[in-house]
């Protein structure tokens, strides 16, 4: 079940993020970014190449420093993080099992549990490199998902997956948000896909580049966010 | 029995293989062989320091090669040069400056050859001694970082988003492969130091399925190679790192030919 309202303030969010900003040098990455995502709800963040939605990604998972603003986690909160992409280099042998435990310990059970949940239980243990797109995108899901996550943040999922193949993949997420009851932090481009799913869409706008560090409040066609309430 | 020369090196040389194998296989996974390279230079630096303060000589050689992997990284994270250039700087700098330092002790007689390629005779009860010691807790260590380790090498997001802080387990890797240049000074010389990390790693790669079998595989590769080619520098009077480096490549080249013959 998904329940919580967008934008609602109440304690029990996974993570909430106020007034978010990274700065890199001279140019702000992301600005004035606002986001709540609580327990069994599916929050997409949109946006253009460029308008710093990974970076984003990485803030909420504390892998960087933000320059401003603060993110609130609910404490000891385990996190689930499903990259982008993954560059695999030829000369490591990693099968299919061997990548499902790469950061910790887990029963077969656990495992084929976690495969089965991404529709990957007949798979086998072939080397990772031999896996399609789609495949290694459901992979790396279970793999973040053999850990019990909490919250489970997926930068660009649909990334070079075909559009029969995104479409499974999203329903997919949409169903583990509910079988696992944990927060999901979508990333995406396609803002078509947004309309008719999930609790709350985030809408990040490319910043503008020449606007100084200490300059004021931005309006929001130069860099924050817009809400889209559930319809 | 430990009197031999020989049965000294041959211990000393598999103890390093033993951690120079699995450590191999990051700097292969990772591409770190010219990192691993600037640190062997500037091994010499830390040959002159020993004479400078009198140290022992692989001690010397480990807390300059330690300087030089928290210079490299403080570079790396501070300066906008790319990381082949700040190596580049750091390699060829440090082996001048410990040839510069080392022309100020003009009576000071060092075996250079021995240095640069290895000298089985070289290798006395103390090296026996810190290398073995020092295989073994490098081993220790490396046992205990290899999740991190190898989580960061797959992907440092994954590996940070899990907790496993893949910063320390980079710096802590980078003063493994300094531990393991110095271990190695006087058995393949700085030179060749890296071919005994990539060739081992490299013949292991073809029948392994998983990391760790990979790096036992390197390891086991490794000192096949520092047996055989230990024998031959005793026998035809060759150098010993050269000797090793061979063995290693033929080694290397038998994995190959088994693979076509294969395919």
């Amino acid at each position: 079940m998904r329940n919580g309202q967008p934008g609602d303030s109440a304690p029990g969010a996974l993570v909430h993020a106020r007034d978010v900003g990274v700065r890199r040098g001279e140019r702000w990455i992301v600005r004035h970014v606002d986001l709540r995502v609580g327990r069994g709800e599916l929050v997409y963040l949109i946006g253009a190449n460029g308008a710093g939605k990974s970076t984003f990604a990485k803030e909420v998972l504390g892998l960087i420093d933000i320059s401003e603003g603060n993110i609130d986690r609910a404490p000891s909160i385990r996190m689930g993080y499903v990259p982008q992409r993954l560059p695999l280099t030829p000369t490591l042998p990693l099968s299919v099992r061997r990548l499902m435990a790469l950061t910790g310990r887990f029963a077969a059970q656990e495992i084929d549990a976690a495969l089965a949940a991404v529709g990957l239980e007949r798979l086998g243990d072939p080397p990772v490199t031999t896996l399609s797109g789609g495949e290694l995108q459901r992979l790396l899901l279970a793999r973040a998902l053999v850990h019990r996550p909490e919250l489970l943040v997926l930068d660009e999922p649909d990334q070079g997956v075909d559009l029969a193949g995104a479409n499974r993949l999203h329903r997919l997420i949409e169903q583990i948000c509910d079988d696992f009851g944990c927060g999901v932090l979508l990333i995406s481009h396609d803002l078509r896909r947004v309309m008719d799913a999930g609790d709350d869409v985030v809408v990040l706008v490319p910043h503008e580049h020449d606007e100084p560090p200490e300059g004021g409040d931005a309006p929001m066609a130069g860099g924050g966010r817009e809400r889209m309430p559930q319809s | 029995m430990l009197d031999d020369f020989f049965t000294r090196a041959l211990i000393a040389g598999s103890g390093l293989a033993l951690v120079a194998g699995p450590i191999g296989c990051f700097v292969v996974w990772r591409r770190l062989a010219y990192f691993g390279e600037t640190i062997a230079h500037s091994a010499l630096l830390g040959v002159a320091l020993s004479l400078l303060l009198d140290l022992y000589l692989v001690v010397g050689i480990l807390v300059c090669a330690c300087v030089v992997v928290l210079l490299m990284f403080h570079l790396e994270r501070r300066d906008t040069l790319p990381a082949d250039t700040i190596l580049g700087l750091l390699c060829h700098g440090s082996l001048a400056l410990g040839l510069v330092v080392l022309s100020f002790f003009p009576n000071v007689r060092i075996n250079l050859h021995g240095l640069l390629f290895g000298d089985i005779l070289g290798v006395s009860h103390t090296d026996l001694v810190v290398v073995s010691g020092g295989g073994v807790v490098a081993l220790g260590v490396l046992w205990w970082l290899w999740r991190p380790l190898l989580a960061a090498t797959v992907n440092v997001d994954i590996a940070a988003a899990a907790g496993l802080r893949p910063q320390r387990a980079h710096l802590v890797f980078g003063f493994l492969v300094a531990a393991v240049i110095a271990g190695a000074i006087k058995i393949v010389g700085v030179l060749l130091i890296v071919a005994l990390l990539v060739i081992p790693a490299a013949a292991a790669r073809r029948f392994a399925t998983s990391p760790e079998q990979m790096a036992i595989g390197a390891a086991a590769v490794g000192i096949v190679a520092v047996a055989g080619g230990l024998s031959a520098s005793a026998e035809f009077d060759t150098p010993s790192g050269p000797s090793i480096v061979v063995t290693a490549l033929v080694l290397f080249a038998l994995t190959r030919i088994r693979r076509s013959r294969r395919a």
